[in-house]
C-alpha cells in the first residue's frame, strides 16, 4: 500500500503514455511530467503569495490579507485577475524587444532549474549525470534576465538596481557553489539522484542526511544564507527594495511582466530551497526510520514549505542589509567559512567513523567561525561583547 | 536535424553580434552564440562541457563584457553604416580564411564516414584526469586564478588609497 501511494503517479504517467505508438512515448511521458511541474509549482507559488502576505502581517502585529475568500486565502485569484487586466505601460525610451524578453528568459531559466530535482523515489525529470552542474549553469542565466530587464527601461534607477542584483548575485555564487562542492565530495557524484541516494540510510531511528554533520550543518547554513542572497529575498533585497531604490531592476514594468516576474523570484527561490534540501536535508526521505510509509514526495513538499515558511519569517524580523555590507558578508566571511568547510569535509571524509572525526570536525567548524565572526566585526578582538541599547 | 538547427542559432547570433549598432545588443546576441555552442555540445553528449560553457560563458564572461561596456559609457548608437570602403579587401581575406579552413577540415580525419568508437566519458573520468594525468596543468591553472585575484584586489586597494 505504501509503495503504491509512494509510485502513484509515476504509474499514472506510464499508464497514460501507454496509450501513444511507441515512438512518441518518451516524449509523451516528459511532456507529462513537465506540465505536472508546471501546474504544481505555480499553485505553489499562488499559496506561497497569499501565505507570505499573511506571515507578514502577523509577524508586524496586524492580519494580512483578508477580504477576499476565507481568512483571505483566494487572494491569489483576485492578484492575477489584476496583474493580467492592468495597463501594459512600457517607456517610450526603453528597449522594446529587450524590455519584453527580459521577463520571458527570467521565467523559464526559473522552471528549467526543477528539471534536475528529485521530487519523490524515481521522480526526477532528467536523471543527468552533471545535475547540480546544471543548475549553477541555468541560475546563471538567469542573471543575464535580470541585468536585460534593468538595461533596457532606460532608467537609472533600474540600472542601477541592476547592476546591484548581479554584483551581489555572482558575490554569493561563491559561498553558494563551494558549499554544494562539499556535499559533492562527500557523495562522489553530481547527480541529484545519486546524492539523495547516499543520505537514505538510516542508523537506527536517525537519517544519515548531510545536514547532521558538522561540515554539513555549516554548508547547510552557508548554502541557505547564500541562496537568500541569490533569489533577492529579504534582508538581501536591496537590489529590489521600495524603500532604497523605487522598485529596482522591475521598475518601469506593469501588469502582467511585473507578475512574470514576480513569478520567476519566487521559483527561482523554490528550486534553489529545493536543491538546498536534496543536497543537505536528504531530499526525499523520511526523517526518522518508521515514518517512510508516508509517500516521498508529500516528504520533499514538507520540507519545501518548512523552508519557505524560514524564508518568510526571516524576511519578517531581520532589517535590510547595506550594500557594502553585503559584499563584505560575502567575501570576508562566507567565503573563507566555505573554504574551512571544505577542509572539513575532507577530513571527515578521511577519518574513521567514530567520536574523533565528530570533534575535530566540530571544533575546527566553530573556532572558525567564532573567529571570522569576531574578526570581521570588532577587529579581531575576542573579549566580551558589549552590548548598547537605547534607553 | 537538431544539429543544423542549433548551428544556425550560432551562426545567426555571431553574425547579429557582429553587426547590430548598438553593443549592449551585440553583447546579448553574442549570449546566444555560446548558448547555440552550448548546445551542441551537450548534443556531441559532453555533458560537463556543455553545462561549463553556460555557466562560465554565458554566466561570467558576458557579464564581465557587460560591465566592461557599462563602465566605458560607449553605448551611443554607432549611426555610421555598416559598409566600408575597403569591403573588397574584407571579402578577398574572409574568402581566404575560408578557403584556408575548409582545406584543413577535409583534410583531417573528421570529415571521413568512418566513426570511431567514442569513449564513454563520465565525469568522474574527467575528475580522475584532471588529479591524477594532468595535476600540473591544474595547479599551474590554480596558480594563475590565484594571481589574478591577488592582483585585482590591490589595483583595487591602490585606488582607494590613491583617492584619499
Amino acid at each position: 500500500m505504501g509503495e503504491t501511494a509512494d509510485q502513484i503517479f509515476v504509474t499514472l504517467q506510464h499508464s497514460i503514455a501507454g496509450y501513444a505508438p511507441a515512438g512518441l512515448r518518451p516524449v509523451l511521458s516528459t511532456m507529462l511530467a513537465v506540465i505536472a511541474i508546471l501546474g504544481v509549482f505555480a499553485l505553489l507559488f499562488a499559496m506561497t503569495t497569499v501565505l507570505e502576505r499573511k506571515g507578514l502581517g502577523r509577524i508586524q502585529n496586524r492580519y494580512g490579507p483578508n477580504r477576499v475568500g476565507p481568512f483571505g486565502l483566494l487572494q491569489p485569484i483576485a492578484d492575477g485577475i489584476k496583474s493580467l487586466t492592468k495597463e501594459d505601460i512600457v517607456p517610450q525610451a526603453a528597449d522594446k524587444a529587450v524590455h519584453l524578453l527580459a521577463p520571458i528568459s527570467l521565467v523559464l531559466a526559473a522552471f528549467t532549474l526543477f528539471a534536475v530535482l528529485p521530487l519523490g523515489r524515481n521522480m526526477v525529470l532528467v536523471n543527468l549525470d552533471a545535475g547540480v552542474l546544471f543548475f549553477f549553469a541555468v541560475s546563471s542565466v538567469m542573471e543575464v534576465a535580470i541585468f536585460m530587464a534593468g538595461w533596457s527601461s532606460r532608467n537609472k534607477y533600474s540600472l542601477l538596481g541592476a547592476m546591484r542584483a548581479i554584483a551581489q548575485m555572482i558575490s554569493y555564487e561563491v559561498p553558494l557553489i563551494l558549499a554544494s562542492v562539499t556535499v559533492i565530495m562527500a557523495a562522489g557524484s553530481l547527480s541529484t539522484v545519486e546524492i539523495v541516494a547516499r543520505q537514505s540510510g538510516y542508523s537506527g531511528i536517525l537519517p544519515h542526511w548531510f545536514v547532521f554533520t558538522p561540515w554539513g550543518f555549516a554548508g547547510f547554513f552557508l548554502f541557505m544564507v547564500a541562496a537568500t542572497a541569490e533569489s533577492n529575498r529579504s534582508p538581501f533585497d536591496l537590489p529590489e527594495g521600495e524603500s532604497e531604490i523605487i522598485a529596482g531592476y522591475f521598475t518601469e514594468y506593469s501588469g502582467f511582466k511585473f507578475a512574470l516576474f514576480f513569478l520567476g523570484e519566487y521559483i527561482g527561490m523554490f528550486a534553489i530551497s529545493g536543491l538546498g534540501i536534496t543536497l543537505f536535508l536528504g531530499g526525499w526521505s523520511a526523517p526518522l526510520s518508521f515514518l517512510t510509509w508516508i509517500p516521498s514526495y508529500l516528504w520533499f513538499f514538507a520540507k519545501l514549505l518548512a523552508v519557505i515558511a524560514m524564508f518568510i519569517w526571516i524576511r519578517g524580523t531581520l532589517p535590510r542589509l547595506r550594500m557594502d555590507q553585503l559584499m563584505n558578508f560575502a567575501w570576508r566571511f562566507m567565503l573563507p567559512m566555505a573554504l574551512i568547510n571544505l577542509v572539513t569535509a575532507g577530513i571527515w571524509h578521511f577519518f574513521e567513523h567514530g567520536v574523533l572525526r565528530w570533534i575535530v570536525c566540530s571544533v575546527v567548524v566553530v573556532v572558525s567561525y567564532v573567529l571570522l565572526g569576531r574578526g570581521l566585526t570588532q577587529g579581531w578582538k575576542l573579549e566580551r561583547r558589549i552590548y548598547r541599547f537605547a534607553e | 536535424m537538431l544539429f543544423t538547427t542549433f548551428a544556425i542559432v550560432t551562426v545567426a547570433g555571431a553574425v547579429a553580434a557582429m553587426s547590430f549598432r548598438h553593443l549592449v545588443h551585440s553583447v546579448l546576441s553574442l549570449i546566444v552564440a555560446f548558448a547555440g555552442l552550448a548546445a551542441i555540445y551537450l548534443l556531441l553528449g559532453a555533458q560537463f562541457v556543455g553545462l561549463a560553457q553556460v555557466l562560465i560563458y554565458i554566466g561570467a564572461v558576458a557579464i564581465l563584457v557587460v560591465f566592461a561596456i557599462l563602465l566605458t559609457r560607449n553605448t551611443r548608437e554607432i549611426q555610421r553604416s555598416i559598409a566600408v570602403s575597403s569591403w573588397r579587401q574584407s571579402v578577398a581575406v574572409v574568402f581566404a580564411v575560408f578557403g584556408v579552413l575548409a582545406w584543413a577540415i577535409y583534410g583531417s580525419g573528421a570529415i571521413s564516414h568512418v566513426m570511431r568508437p567514442q569513449p564513454e566519458v563520465a565525469i568522474q573520468q574527467i575528475g580522475d584526469a584532471l588529479i591524477l594525468r594532468f595535476a600540473l596543468p591544474l595547479e599551474i591553472i590554480g596558480l594563475l586564478l590565484t594571481v589574478a585575484l591577488i592582483g585585482a584586489v590591490t589595483i583595487a586597494m591602490q585606488e582607494k588609497k590613491e583617492k584619499r
